[in-house]
C-alpha cells in the first residue's frame, strides 16, 4: 500500500462519510460541486492532456438534460430509461462537431464549440415546446428499483459515486496504451509515426469529455427537476474551463480542487461584491478573469501544482517481471531488397529539393545518406516516412508502394524512425515513452482502457518496452520522467522506442548529433549489434568518422541529386564527393539548377 | 417580402456587416501577429460606443476609471518585470503611456465632459482614451506569455474578456445605451433610399481597410507586422522585436474596435456585455477566411451581417443560431483544403 493509495483511500472515505455528518446546505453545495467535478474530469483529459479544448461542455450538459426532460415529461419514461438516449444524443452531436473540426488546427474546435454552444442556447430558448427561457418543469426524480432519489443526501451519494467512477475511468484511461497515445497527441508527427490514428483519437477524447458532460446534465436535470437554458450558456462552459485552469489541468486532481475552490470563492464573492459596488450583478467574473490570467502567467499549473508538492506522488508505472511475449515479425533474408526508391522528386515552390533520387536498401545492411547542409537529406527522410508527400517517383517496401501513405500506415510495414530533434513526451516516464513505440503491437481500445480490461496486453507491452530499454542500456532509468534524461540518453530512448515497434527497418535521423565521443562509440556498437540481429538501418548523418566506420554502403546527395553511391572506401575516393564537400579546386563547379537560379 | 423590404434588409445587413468586417480585421490582425484569439474585440467596440454615449450626455464615462485602473496595473506589473529581469529598456515608455493616458486624456475628459464639446472632439477623446488600453492590455496580460501555445493564449483572451465585461458592469452599469445618429435620413438612389448611416459606415470602413492595406504593404512597421505574422522566430532573427509588433497589433485592434463602437452606437442599443456576440460574428468572418486572408475575412463578415439581417426578418428568434450555422459549410470546406496543423511546439511546463 503506497502513500498515494492511502491518500486516495482517505479522500474516498471522507467523501463517503460527508453526507452523514455535514449539515444539509453543505451537502447540497457539495452535490453541485460534484456535478462540476464530473465535467472537469473530461476537461482535464481534453485540455490538460490532449491539448484540445471545448467551450461547449455546458451545452452538452444542456442537450442531455433537455433530451431526458422531453422523454420523461412528454413520453412518461422513467429517468433511468432516458439516460442512454440522452448520452447518445450528446455523443452524436460531439461526434459531428469533432468530425467537422478534428482535421483543422486546434482553434477551430474552440470556435466550433463556442458557436455551437451559443446556437444551442438560442434554440433551447426559442423553440416552441421547450418552454422558452422558463424551461420544462415537472421532471421525475431518478428512481432505481422502486427507490426514488429525492433527498439531498441520497443525491449526494449518487453524484459522488458517479464522480468516483469518472475519476477511476479517466485514471485508468491515462494509464494505458490509449492513454499514452493521448498524452502524445500534442506531438502529432511522432504519434502518427508509431501508428497512432491521431484524428480518430482526438474525436474519442472529445466524445469522452462530452459524455461526462452529458452524464452531468442528466443528473442535474433530475436533481433540480427543472430544465431551462441559463445553466447551459456559454458562460457556464467558460466557468467549467476556468475551474479546471484554476485547479490545474495537468493532473486529474485539478478537476476536484478547481470546482471546490471556484464555487466556494464564487459564493463568497457573490455575497460581498454587490455590497462593495452597491449594485447586484455578476462582479465575480472580474476576480476569476484576473485570477486565471495570473495563474497562466505563473507556470499555469493551477492550484494542484502547488499542492502536489506536499502530497505523495503516484508510483511510477513499472514493467512486470514476467509477461507473455508479444508476437515478433520474421525478418526478411539478408541481402533481399527491402526498400526501393525510384526517381523520388520533391519541389518546394521553385526549389527542387530532391530530384530523381533512386536507391535500394537491402535487408540486414546499414545504409547511410550523407551530404552537405541543404543537400536534401532531411527532405528525403521526410519523403520516406510519409511526413511530406512525394511529387514524383515511387517508394516501395518489400514490393508494396508506400509513397502517398500517411506515416501511421507506413509504420504498419515495420518501419520505425527517430527524430533529428528528439521528440518525446517529457512528462511521461522513460518506460511509457518507449511503450508508445509498441503502440501498433497492441489492439485494446478506448473503452477497454477506461475499465482496465486490457491488463494482460498492457503487461506485455510494458515488458517489451523494458526489454528494449535493456537493449540500449537504459533499463535502470525506466521510471524517470523522460525529460530528466541527458541528450545522449534521449537519443537512445528514441532508438529503444523504435525497437519496441518490432521493426524490419529503422530510419535514424542524425542519431549521433550532439553526442560525446564515448556516446558515439556506444551508439555505433549498438547499431552493429542490431545489424547482426538482422535489422536493416538507414541513417542520415553528418559525422563522417561515425558513418565511415560503421555503415555498409553510403549514398551521397548534393543539391537534391544523388551524386555517388558505394562502400565507404569508394565514397572517400570519389572526386565528386570531395568536390561537394570541399568545393572545386580548379574550376567553379556548376551546381545550381535552373530552378534555383530562378529564385530571387 | 417585396423588393423594397429586401433592399432595406440588405442595407441593414451591409451596415452591420461592415462593422463585423472591421472587427474581423482586428481579430485577424491580432491573431496572425500574436496568435491570440482576440475575443475582447467586441468589448472594445462596447467601450467605444458607451464612452461616446456618456460624453454625449455630458457625463464622465466609466472608461476613464477603467483606463486608470488598467494603467496603474500595467505600470506596477511593468515595474515588477523590469526590476526582476533588470531590463529597463521599454520601461519608461510603457509606464508613461500607462499612467499618462488616464492622467492626460482622462483628465481632459473629466474637465470637458460637462460642457459637451463638439462631436468630433468627443470622438477624438474616446479614441485617445481607448486605443492605449489595447496597448496596455497587451503589455500586462499577453506579453509575458508571448511564446506559449495558442491554447494558453486563448484562455488568457477569454479571461481578459471576462474581466473586461465585469469591469464594464462596474463602470457603465447594466443599462443599455444608444447614441443619437450622426446624420439622419436617407438619400434617394432611384431604386432605393440609402441611409446615411450606411454611407458613413461604408466610407469609414473603406478608409480603415485602405489604411490598413497601405500600412501593411508600404510602411516599414507594416512590413514588420507581416514578417512577425509569417515567422515569429525569423522576424526576431532579422532584428524585429516581436513584442513591439505585438503591442502595435493590439493598438491597431483597439483603434478599430473603438471606432466600430463609435459607428455602431446609433444603430443598436448596447449593454456592457454586448461585445461577446459581436466578437463571435467577427470570428465567423475570420474562420471563413481560414484565419489567414484579410479580404476574405471582410467578405465573410459582410455576409454574416446580411444573413443576420434577413434571418431576423424571417425567423428572428433563431437569427443567432442561423448566423452561427453558417460556419458549418466553411468548416467542412476548410477541413478538405487545409493541411493538418496540430503540432504544438510548447515548452511550457
Amino acid at each position: 500500500m503506497t502513500a498515494h493509495r492511502l491518500l486516495i483511500g482517505a479522500l474516498c472515505l471522507l467523501f463517503a462519510l460527508a453526507p452523514f455528518v455535514l449539515p444539509q446546505p453543505l451537502i447540497t453545495s457539495l452535490s453541485y460541486i460534484g456535478l462540476s467535478v464530473l465535467v472537469g474530469i473530461g476537461l482535464v483529459v481534453l485540455t490538460g492532456v490532449a491539448r484540445m479544448t471545448s467551450f461547449g461542455q455546458a451545452a452538452f450538459c444542456g442537450l442531455s438534460a433537455y433530451t431526458s426532460a422531453l422523454l420523461t415529461t412528454l413520453l412518461g419514461w422513467p429517468a433511468i430509461a432516458a439516460l442512454p438516449f440522452s448520452l447518445a444524443m450528446t455523443g452524436m452531436v460531439a461526434l459531428i462537431l469533432g468530425l467537422l473540426t478534428v482535421r483543422l488546427a486546434g482553434h477551430y474546435l474552440v470556435l466550433g464549440t463556442l458557436v455551437w454552444a451559443i446556437g444551442l442556447f438560442y434554440v433551447f430558448g426559442n423553440t416552441p415546446g421547450l418552454g422558452g427561457f422558463n424551461g420544462i418543469t415537472g421532471l421525475p426524480p431518478i428512481s432505481v428499483l422502486g427507490f426514488s432519489i429525492t433527498s439531498p443526501r441520497d443525491f449526494y451519494i449518487v453524484i459522488w459515486a458517479v464522480v468516483g467512477l469518472g475519476f477511476l475511468s479517466a485514471a485508468n484511461l491515462l494509464d494505458s496504451r490509449t492513454g499514452r497515445a493521448i498524452r502524445a497527441l500534442p506531438l502529432e508527427t511522432m504519434a502518427e509515426s508509431f501508428g497512432v490514428a491521431t484524428s480518430r483519437l482526438r474525436i474519442q477524447v472529445f466524445l469522452f469529455a462530452a459524455l461526462l458532460a452529458g452524464m452531468t446534465g442528466w443528473l442535474q436535470a433530475h436533481y433540480i427537476r427543472v430544465v431551462n437554458p441559463s445553466p447551459f450558456s456559454v458562460n457556464a462552459s467558460i466557468d467549467y474551463l476556468f475551474m479546471v485552469v484554476i485547479g490545474g489541468t495537468g493532473q486529474l486532481g485539478g478537476a476536484l480542487i478547481g470546482p471546490m475552490v471556484f464555487e466556494t470563492v464564487r459564493t463568497w464573492l457573490r455575497e460581498i461584491m454587490p455590497v462593495l459596488f452597491g449594485r447586484t450583478g455578476s462582479y465575480e467574473i472580474i476576480v476569476f478573469g484576473i485570477l486565471v490570467i495570473v495563474i497562466l502567467q505563473n507556470a499555469g499549473g493551477g492550484l494542484m501544482s502547488l499542492i502536489a508538492r506536499f502530497l505523495p506522488a503516484a508510483p511510477p508505472v513499472r514493467a512486470p517481471r514476467q509477461a507473455a511475449p508479444l508476437p515478433r515479425r520474421t525478418l526478411p533474408a539478408r541481402g533481399k531488397t527491402l526498400l526501393s526508391a525510384e526517381n523520388m522528386s520533391k519541389n518546394f515552390g521553385g526549389l527542387a529539393a530532391v530530384q530523381n533520387v533512386s536507391f535500394d536498401l537491402r535487408a540486414g545492411e546499414i545504409l547511410a545518406l550523407i551530404g552537405p547542409n541543404g543537400a536534401g537529406k532531411s527532405t528525403i527522410f521526410n519523403l520516406l516516412t510519409g511526413v511530406i508527400p512525394l511529387a514524383g517517383g515511387s517508394i516501395r517496401f518489400e514490393g508494396d508502394r508506400i509513397d502517398g501513405l500517411p506515416p501511421r500506415a507506413i509504420a504498419r510495414f515495420g518501419i520505425a524512425r527517430t527524430f533529428q530533434h528528439v521528440v518525446m513526451q517529457p512528462r511521461m516516464s522513460v518506460l511509457e515513452n518507449v511503450a508508445l513505440g509498441a503502440h501498433l503491437r497492441g489492439t485494446s481500445g478506448f473503452a477497454a482502457a477506461t475499465a482496465h480490461l486490457e491488463r494482460t496486453e498492457e503487461a506485455s507491452l510494458l515488458f517489451e518496452a523494458q526489454a528494449q530499454l535493456g537493449r540500449v542500456d537504459l533499463a535502470s532509468s525506466a521510471e524517470l520522467p523522460a525529460g530528466h534524461l541527458a541528450l545522449g540518453q534521449q537519443r537512445l530512448l528514441e532508438i529503444a522506442r523504435a525497437l519496441a515497434a518490432d521493426p524490419q527497418l529503422i530510419l535514424l535521423d542524425e542519431p549521433a548529433a550532439g553526442l560525446r565521443f564515448g556516446e558515439k562509440q556506444k551508439l555505433a556498437a549498438l547499431l552493429r549489434q542490431l545489424r547482426a540481429e538482422g535489422l536493416s538501418i538507414l541513417l542520415v548523418e553528418h559525422d563522417m568518422d561515425f558513418v565511415m566506420n560503421l555503415v555498409d554502403r553510403v549514398i551521397v546527395v548534393d543539391f537534391g541529386q544523388k551524386i555517388a553511391e558505394g562502400t565507404p572506401a569508394e565514397i572517400r575516393a570519389d572526386p565528386r564527393v570531395i568536390e561537394a564537400y570541399l568545393g572545386g579546386i580548379d574550376e567553379e563547379p556548376v551546381r545550381a539548377t535552373p530552378a534555383q537560379e530562378a529564385l530571387p | 417580402m417585396n423588393t423594397t423590404i429586401g433592399l432595406l434588409l440588405l442595407q441593414d445587413g451591409l451596415t452591420s456587416g461592415f462593422i463585423y468586417a472591421l472587427l474581423a480585421l482586428s481579430i485577424l490582425l491580432v491573431f496572425v501577429v500574436t496568435r491570440v484569439l482576440w475575443v475582447p474585440a467586441g468589448d472594445f467596440l462596447v467601450f467605444g460606443a458607451l464612452t461616446l454615449a456618456f460624453l454625449q450626455q455630458g457625463k464622465v464615462p466609466g472608461t476613464v476609471w477603467l483606463c486608470g485602473a488598467l494603467g496603474v496595473t500595467t505600470a506596477v506589473a511593468e515595474t515588477w518585470h523590469a526590476w526582476r529581469g533588470n531590463e529597463w529598456r521599454d520601461w519608461r515608455l510603457v509606464v508613461s503611456i500607462s499612467l499618462g493616458t488616464p492622467l492626460v486624456i482622462g483628465g481632459l475628459i473629466y474637465l470637458l465632459a460637462g460642457s459637451k464639446p463638439a462631436l468630433a472632439v468627443q470622438v477624438l477623446l474616446t479614441l485617445a482614451l481607448i486605443v492605449p488600453m489595447g496597448f496596455m492590455l497587451y503589455r500586462v496580460a499577453f506579453r509575458p506569455l508571448a511564446d506559449k501555445s495558442i491554447l494558453v493564449l486563448m484562455f488568457v483572451a477569454i479571461a481578459v474578456h471576462y474581466a473586461l465585461v465585469g469591469l464594464g458592469l462596474v463602470f457603465f452599469g447594466s443599462e443599455g445605451y444608444r447614441t443619437p445618429p450622426f446624420i439622419t435620413g436617407r438619400i434617394d438612389a432611384g431604386f432605393t433610399r440609402i441611409s446615411w448611416q450606411l454611407v458613413l459606415v461604408v466610407a469609414i470602413s473603406a478608409l480603415f481597410m485602405l489604411g490598413l492595406w497601405f500600412f501593411m504593404g508600404r510602411t516599414l512597421w507594416g512590413k514588420a507586422l507581416r514578417a512577425t505574422a509569417f515567422n515569429r522566430f525569423g522576424a526576431r532573427l532579422t532584428g524585429i522585436r516581436t513584442e513591439t509588433t505585438g503591442a502595435l497589433a493590439f493598438s491597431i485592434a483597439a483603434l478599430i474596435g473603438a471606432s466600430s463602437g463609435v459607428l455602431i452606437g446609433p444603430m443598436t442599443t448596447l449593454f456592457y456585455d454586448s461585445g461577446f456576440l459581436v466578437s463571435l460574428k467577427g470570428f465567423v468572418g475570420t474562420v471563413i477566411a481560414g484565419m489567414v486572408s484579410f479580404p476574405i475575412a471582410v467578405l465573410g463578415a459582410i455576409m454574416v451581417g446580411v444573413v443576420e439581417s434577413f434571418s431576423s426578418f424571417y425567423a428572428s428568434a433563431f437569427k443567432e443560431a442561423i448566423v452561427f450555422a453558417l460556419l458549418i459549410p466553411f468548416l467542412l470546406w476548410r477541413s478538405a483544403v487545409e493541411p493538418r496543423s496540430h503540432e504544438t511546439h510548447e515548452h511550457d511546463e
